[in-house]
């Protein structure tokens, strides 16, 4: 497939992907890392906790999102990495057995005034389950390169 | 000093948390597992992008500032449990906003992360309130290379 640049993300398109198994090991594994909490490192643990049960660190569902991410379209683009993130909302619990996937829509498109070379895209994320509840949102913009100043460079 | 009770909190509340060293190994592992963009998994690729050297994924920085927060609580509880004193039962995050990637973190950087009390609401439940935080991460040379602004439940001392 053809590489993607600013001007292909078209602002209103709604575009779905990614099929993410979560699984209790991988839970645990990225809590151990970087959010060990009892409800992301232990199942009875869990159970006495507000949770109720063992559920995926936030960030964890984030750092799933990016892979899934990087998998369907953005490490087939001219991504430069983005500013940062408007909003993230953890709507419910990521449990074990789940199976994520991401439904992706662009917001708005514009290109750089003082770097000509680049645009931004601002996407709208939503992660969803196997029942398609919204389980993680996340507004975005990243940085992709401009076709005509690719060819232009070539 | 970060309170541990909801009442215990004060707007303005601030807290050097913690410093984490960015190695290439764990910035390039991190990039495998998670976000696999060739400026986070190799030094040319990186050289040839915007950030013009290899640098670590943002969600990487990011999840290391929780754990730095996670395990600084975590000795203000053994702290205070010491002390003889109740500990409130942990609460969840309910989502982040105005996370800025100010600028790249590079291998050898090492990062000081810190947290404010920003804000503090009520929340229908009498046993939680939520407390907004500000945390921020910076580099060896001072520069800001991460903030964000996060709600979580934090429980109350109750009656």
């Amino acid at each position: 497939m053809d590489k993607l640049y600013f001007e292909d993300f078209l602002p209103g398109e709604i575009v779905e992907y990614g099929d993410t198994p979560v699984t209790a090991d991988a839970i645990v594994a990225f809590a151990r890392e970087f959010d060990p909490q009892p409800f992301h490192l232990d199942a009875q643990a869990a159970r006495e906790s507000m949770a109720g049960e063992l559920i995926a660190s936030g960030w964890h569902t984030a750092a799933m999102l990016m892979r899934m991410s990087c998998d369907a379209f953005l490490n087939r683009s001219a991504s430069q990495g983005g500013p940062g993130v408007e909003e993230l909302a953890w709507s419910k619990p990521v449990r074990p057995g789940d199976r994520l996937h991401v439904r992706r829509t662009t917001l708005s498109a514009r290109a750089s005034r003082s770097r000509p070379a680049i645009g931004l895209v601002e996407f709208l994320f939503e992660v969803l389950n196997q029942n398609t509840d919204v389980v993680m949102t996340q507004k975005n913009s990243v940085f992709f390169l401009r076709r005509a100043a690719e060819e232009a460079a070539s | 000093m970060i309170a541990l009770f909801y009442e215990d909190h004060r707007i303005g509340q601030s807290a050097r948390i913690g410093a984490h060293e960015f190695t290439r190994e764990a910035i390039i592992a991190f990039a495998r597992a998670y976000d696999p963009q060739p400026f986070h998994l190799d030094d040319a690729a990186g050289a040839a992008s915007l950030f013009g050297s290899l640098c670590a994924s943002g969600w990487h920085t990011a999840s290391v500032c929780m754990r730095t927060l996670i395990d600084f609580r975590e000795a203000q509880r053994v702290a205070a449990a010491a002390r003889g004193k109740p500990l409130p039962a942990l609460g969840l995050g309910a989502g982040v906003r105005d996370l800025r990637w100010i600028s790249p973190v590079r291998p050898g950087d090492v990062i000081t992360y810190s947290v404010q009390v920003e804000s503090m609401r009520e929340t229908r439940r009498p046993q939680w309130g939520i407390v907004g935080i500000r945390a921020t991460g910076v580099d060896q040379n001072g520069r800001e290379v991460l903030s964000y602004t996060s709600q979580a439940l934090v429980a109350r001392r109750g009656q």
